[in-house]
């Protein structure tokens, strides 16, 4: 053997234990920060976990941008909705007042709160673009309660690090971290474009996560449970999406 | 005809070739896939389909409430598309990092990619394209470097193309943006950012196409062997 290939050799197993040990350092460090998405399994889990920790780590605390009224969306797209059904419309005929949006999981209060007290919390408004994963898009101006004002109210355990929430169409649940359940522009939402939300936008109560494609900002929203153990969902994927093949964090 | 020890290509060239080769075409595949959930484009912030598109590729989708000319609807790929698109785009983007990095360190760009100044004049450049142009299979020493034209072509490729392509997919990205906001704002809106994406995307299948073209007639064997053991023949002058 040539003294440049041992040499070669060497620095190539050297590069390869510090990668590898590099990595079980990462993996740990990952672990430990929350950085690592419930989807993380499986073929695509080292993008999903890559695009996950690295979207955590530098846009932790940045806010969705905000447009002028002037660019909302002229004609902005409900996107196909599946029959609702007849409880749906029951509902709607009583102009949603028997709606319910329970709280509860690690809560030291759960709540069943109607819609009229959803609107009486404190309101913010915010325009912002709201992007299908298909490609399309449209701006709005939402209006709603901030989420992290309904997880104060209920005195949400400091272990908490989801927030899982259901839909009145019982196949569609979300969940989000708690980066994006406190986050500022995230809101349960029932005003659009200074009107009510309409049907076809997720009225009567719309869960917007501005900084995640538009599946995260699940429709008709009934439910919120918060919990340290992502994994009791569904497939213990985070969310129904990934059970239908679609990634959990949606930042892209 | 003699082999040289030297590599024709290093080590690193070679690796980090076919892992972008592996990478690209999985993000063609997918990027073409999830165009066929909404085949229309627009510039500007924000588009869908009650509002007016750029243009439309003429294909059927895969959303029924998609308007297109078929009958149809395709069923949904998105999932497992965007799934690994987004894991090729790492490969891609950590793999260009360290071919990038290391190319600007070892002078692998200097030596072998810029050309040389006086070989930038429009008369060498119109010469190099007229050559091309002939289809002349190039000559033997050609093996050994690349000429004015497939230097300028490799420049602009690694240097604007994959660059740009990467920009814009950030720009797409609702998380990044929020971050980064000026990376989507330079480029007039997120609609604007996805449809350059779309364009960037044919820029480089043309260059493949041209590159694989090439290579062909460059010889396909000497050429592959070269880029995948690092061996090619000895220039005539070394014999």
């Amino acid at each position: 053997m040539s003294k440049l290939s041992r040499r070669a050799l060497i620095t190539t197993g050297m590069v390869a234990t510090a990668s590898a040990s590099g990595l079980v350092v990462a993996a740990k460090l990952a672990k430990r920060y929350g950085l690592i998405p419930p989807d993380s399994g499986g073929i695509y889990g080292p993008g999903e976990t890559l695009t996950y920790a690295a979207q955590r780590l530098l846009t932790r605390h940045s806010l969705a941008r905000e447009f002028s009224r002037s660019q909302i969306s002229a004609k902005p797209f409900a996107n196909e909705v599946t029959p609702l059904g007849d409880g749906f419309q029951r509902l709607q005929q009583g102009a949603f007042a028997d709606w319910r949006l329970v709280v509860d999981g690690l809560v030291a209060r759960p709540a069943s709160f109607s819609l009229a007290e959803v609107k009486s919390f404190p309101r913010r408004s915010h325009i912002t673009m709201i992007q299908c994963e298909e490609g399309w898009s449209y701006i709005a101006e939402w209006t709603g309660v901030p989420l992290s004002d309904v997880l104060e109210r209920v005195g949400a355990a400091p272990q908490v690090r989801y927030v899982v929430y259901r839909s009145f169409q019982t196949d569609w649940w979300e969940s989000i971290d708690m980066a994006d359940a406190l986050h500022p522009q995230t809101l349960l939402t029932y005003g659009m474009n200074g009107g009510e939300l309409p049907v076809g936008f997720g009225g009567p109560l719309r869960m917007r996560v501005t900084r995640q494609l538009g599946y995260k900002s699940l429709k008709y929203v009934t439910q919120l449970t918060l919990t340290d153990n992502i994994k009791q969902f569904g497939k213990g994927l985070g969310s129904a999406e990934p059970e239908g093949g679609y990634a959990w964090y949606a930042g892209a | 005809m003699a082999e040289t020890p030297r590599p024709r290509h290093s080590i690193l060239v070679r690796v980090t070739h076919w892992l972008i080769t592996l990478a690209f075409l999985a993000l063609l595949v997918s990027g073409l896939e999830i165009v066929v959930s909404h085949p229309r484009f627009y510039w500007g912030e924000v588009g869908n389909v009650n509002t007016a598109p750029l243009f439309q590729i003429p294909i059927p989708s895969s959303r029924n409430l998609v308007p297109t000319a078929y009958g149809y609807v395709l069923p949904d790929q998105n999932g497992w598309s965007r799934y690994l698109h987004f894991q090729s785009a790492w490969v891609l983007v950590l793999v260009a990092l360290l071919y990038g990095l290391a190319g600007l360190f070892n002078g692998h760009f200097r030596r072998n990619l810029l050309p040389s100044l006086s070989d930038v004049s429009p008369k060498r450049l119109a010469s190099s394209i007229v050559e091309h142009f002939r289809f002349k299979r190039p000559r033997a020493e050609e093996a050994w470097s690349y000429n004015l034209l497939q230097r300028l072509a490799y420049l602009l490729v690694i240097f604007v193309l994959f660059p740009m392509i990467i920009w814009t997919g950030l720009a797409m990205s609702p998380s990044f943006v929020s971050a980064v906001p000026a990376a989507v704002n330079f480029l007039g809106g997120q609609q604007s950012a996805r449809t350059l994406h779309f364009f960037l995307t044919w820029a480089l299948v043309l260059f493949v196409l041209v590159h694989i073209f090439m290579v062909f007639l460059a010889g396909f064997r000497s050429r592959m062997r070269a880029m995948i053991t690092g061996r090619a023949p000895e220039p005539l002058e070394r014999v």
